[in-house]
């Protein structure tokens, strides 16, 4: 077995070399040239952008939810925090400057990601019911705050300038979406708030008795996870121009479902944003493929679920194996 | 010539891991009713062999004959149909349930399906009584002690009328008291016609226990021979292949005038009562005592991994303040935790994080990490803690255990740390790396940290600390020092009632 993989992994980066890291780059790679051949309008740059332009709130939140997956916790409550900080940005933006309603809305993200981070650290509640507790709370709030109204923003046209501004031909939401998975990909891996994240989330107690606080840690994790939110739910909000607070039910699953095909274990402790990109993007693409082709979306779901199941298992599969 | 249906023969068996051969050529006769014992470093071969046998492992060439019948064990419950069973180092008991229920799991008598209490409690009692071990069956097996818990899987194996029993180091996590009962006990299952293979590092309880030993060294039988012929230095050569020295360096014992780096006073934390102590900068200072005697809990109470409830503990004169290990570590003070799976390693990640998780703050600017200081600090801590494998980026998943714990011991040196406390520094670890870890500890000491050395290994203490003290139930009862430091004296004051 071993001898194998090295075979057909030597022309990649050293990197890249073990299959789990390999493991979502290769079906990915195969997945784009299928539907590169199969469908015309695949490849041209209206579509591969448009993807890009839609999946670009999901990858910021799944950039962020790899860090909260690596340090060995869970985040449910990012679908609501999403859709409570697009209303309270966009409603605040109604009456005062897009810029100012920008920055309530990181800071109410990280303000609900603290708390999140809080209930979890310092309360020490299991994360997937403490974050699926506070996403009733956070969708109760945004519920309140609209009263279940759409809030439109035809008045104020600017707001749309966060996502659908045009730099070299490619939208503003593509471009802060890179540059958020650069980022946490950089502090994931080469700072030492990363390490610190791995090591809470791979070994709680060993990484306190080398003198990490992993409550703060995970806070950290948590208070950028829901920045993250908040910035995918003004992105969005951005884009169609109105926000509902009953946006988002499906998004923390979604993100999940992208986190875990890229490879990052649920267990903690070990994964990679870029993998988590190209886990969202793999998932995209078979949507996307799926329309083109001209299959029904039915099969859209069924294939989606086939994906996760195998994911997982091979991350299971992974696990015992090194024993 | 008739066999015995319990002799156990293997035949020219080898065994590769990944190209790396694991046993070469191996051929053994195991003599019905006898205590065998499997030596040699970590690597050698010896779990591996036992594995084979039990049906964990398949070999890759060989054969293995259980009373001249050829057997080909594919997995344990084969292996167990035949009589064979492993009690491995990580014990297979539910917590949840009674020691009876325990032991019959599985094969608990039912009627339609539901289980015969009292059928069952009966079988359970008619079983321990044959095998003479005195049980509640009602207790919870979850709160009994590791060494009961054993008692548990031997008596599970013995339901199952087990004729050959392969035991993988059953005595590392056991206090001196209750090895002594399992030597106990496998003395008698031996006398009773059970098959014993032992696998184990404690080369005294093998020459004491054993009939026959083999030697394994990287997957070669070295030698069988009776145990009435060797002895543990002829033992530690045949492992080693050369001769090891001493087990122990020479102790080179602090100035008189060097100063006290730590200070303990009137401590009082969880399982610690009134402790106090002081080391000098350049002291091995030993703590022995009973499992549960309170040592372990001392060390974390130092290091400030669990609440202190009264007293003070200085390094250099000042006061340590503030909760966490994290606030130890900034005064100078490290620990070697007892256990490095559960409570040191990230078993998943490189030695190079591993090594540099404590200090990496240290040397980072805003918190960016420069890859090439860090290759570099850890390839110049590697250089006085040697550690074998293939480079930095390894997994440390896939070290033996004398070098996941240098690993462990280069981490600690990394915070640079005025006081050291190791807790079971050689817990599962080879010979030849048990001595290199003694030398570095030594060595540490001649650069002036004070240490503390925390072991079950009694000889390990009186070998490489400059002074002991005892404990016992939370209380430091006896320091002792030059010649009065010696086995008796330790064992008198930790077993001793008064006081």
């Amino acid at each position: 077995m071993p001898q194998t993989t090295e075979n057909w992994t030597r022309f990649l980066p050293s990197s890249m070399r073990s299959w789990r890291n390999a493991g979502i780059f290769l079906p990915f790679l195969i997945l784009f040239i299928t539907l590169s051949i199969a469908s015309d309008p695949f490849l041209r740059t209206v579509n591969l952008l448009n993807i890009l332009d839609q999946q670009s709130g999901i990858l910021i939140i799944a950039a962020a939810g790899t860090l909260i997956l690596v340090s060995g916790s869970i985040d449910l409550s990012v679908g609501a925090t999403y859709a409570l900080v697009g209303c309270v940005s966009a409603q605040f933006a109604l009456t005062h400057s897009v810029f100012s309603s920008v920055v309530l809305g990181l800071l109410l993200g990280l303000g609900v990601g603290i708390v999140n981070g809080v209930v979890v650290a310092i309360l020490k509640i299991n994360s997937l019911i403490a974050t699926l507790a506070m996403s009733f709370v956070i969708g109760g709030l945004g519920s309140k705050i609209t009263e279940g109204n759409l809030i439109v923003l035809a008045e104020k046209p600017e707001y749309g300038k966060i996502a659908q501004s045009s730099l070299l031909g490619v939208n503003s939401s593509i471009w802060i979406m890179v540059f958020v998975v650069i980022t946490l990909g950089f502090l994931l891996t080469r700072t030492t708030t990363g390490r610190y994240i791995i090591a809470a989330g791979g070994n709680s107690q060993a990484a306190r008795l080398a003198g990490i606080r992993v409550s703060f840690v995970k806070i950290i994790a948590f208070g950028l996870s829901g920045m993250a939110a908040g910035l995918a739910g003004m992105i969005d909000a951005s884009r169609v121009l109105s926000a509902s607070a009953a946006l988002g039910s499906t998004l923390a699953f979604t993100v999940l479902a992208g986190i875990v095909v890229g490879g990052t274990s649920i267990a903690g402790g070990e994964g990679s944003v870029w993998r988590t990109a190209v886990g969202v993007l793999f998932i995209a693409l078979i949507g996307n493929g799926f329309d083109l082709i001209g299959i029904d979306p039915l099969y859209k779901q069924i294939t989606l679920g086939g994906i996760l199941l195998i994911a997982v298992g091979l991350d299971a599969w992974a696990r015992n194996n090194r024993r | 010539m008739t066999r015995h249906k319990n002799e156990l023969e293997i035949v020219r068996v080898s065994k590769s891991f990944g190209g790396v051969a694991a046993l070469s050529d191996v051929s053994l006769t195991i003599k019905p009713g006898a205590v065998h014992s499997l030596v040699g470093e970590n690597g050698a071969g010896k779990s591996t062999l036992g594995k084979i046998i039990s049906g964990l492992h398949t070999a890759d060439s060989g054969e293995v004959f259980l009373g001249g019948n050829k057997v080909h064990f594919k997995s344990p419950r084969e292996a167990l149909a035949h009589g064979i069973v492993t009690i491995a180092q990580e014990l297979a008991i539910v917590p949840g349930l009674t020691v009876a229920e325990n032991v019959l799991l599985g094969e608990e008598p039912r009627r339609f399906g539901f289980i015969r209490r009292k059928k069952l409690r009966k079988d359970f009692a008619e079983l321990a009584k044959r095998v003479g071990f005195e049980f509640s069956p009602n207790t919870l097996a979850g709160s009994l002690s590791v060494a009961e818990q054993q008692k548990i899987e031997i008596l599970r194996a013995l339901s199952r009328n087990a004729s050959i029993i392969i035991m993988d180091e059953p005595t590392a996590a056991l206090s001196r008291q209750e090895a002594e009962a399992l030597h106990t006990v496998i003395r008698n299952l031996s006398a009773a016609g059970t098959t014993v293979i032992l696998v184990s590092h404690f080369l005294s309880e093998v020459l004491e226990l054993s009939d026959t030993i083999s030697v394994l060294r990287d997957g070669i039988l070295i030698k069988t021979a009776p145990a009435s012929e060797c002895s543990q230095e002829s033992l530690i050569e045949l492992m080693l292949g050369r001769s090891l020295g001493a087990i122990y360096p020479e102790k080179v014992f602090p100035h008189h005038s060097a100063p006290t780096v730590l200070f303990v006073n009137n401590l009082c934390a969880a399982g610690v009562s009134n402790a106090w102590l002081s080391v000098r900068a350049g002291e091995i200072l030993g703590i022995a005592g009973l499992v549960g005697s309170g040592r372990t809990e001392l060390a974390r109470a130092i290091f400030r991994d669990s609440k202190i409830n009264s007293g003070t503990i200085e390094i250099n004169g000042v006061r340590i303040t503030g909760k966490a290990p994290l606030a130890a570590l900034q005064r100078g003070i490290s620990m070697l935790p007892e256990s490095r799976k559960d409570l040191g390693l990230l078993i998943e990640r490189s030695i190079q994080e591993n090594i540099t998780l404590s200090s990496v703050s240290k040397w980072s600017r805003l918190g960016i990490i420069n890859p090439r200081r860090e290759k570099y600090v850890v390839e110049k801590i590697l250089e006085k803690v040697v550690v074998k494998s293939s480079g930095i980026k390894q997994k440390v998943s896939h070290l033996s255990g004398g070098n996941q714990q240098k690993v462990l011991l280069a981490r600690t040196i990394m915070s640079n740390p005025r006081v050291l406390i190791v807790d079971e520094p050689t817990r599962g670890v080879d010979v030849g790396s048990k001595r290199a870890i003694y030398d570095l500890l030594v060595a540490l000491a001649q650069d002036g940290l004070g240490i503390i050395a925390i072991s079950s290994d009694l000889e390990e203490v009186l070998g490489i600390a400059h002074r002991v003290l005892v404990i016992r139930g939370g209380r430091i009862v006896s320091e002792l020092s030059g010649r009065s430091m010696s086995e008796h004296a330790v064992l008198e004051a930790a077993f001793t009632e008064k006081s």
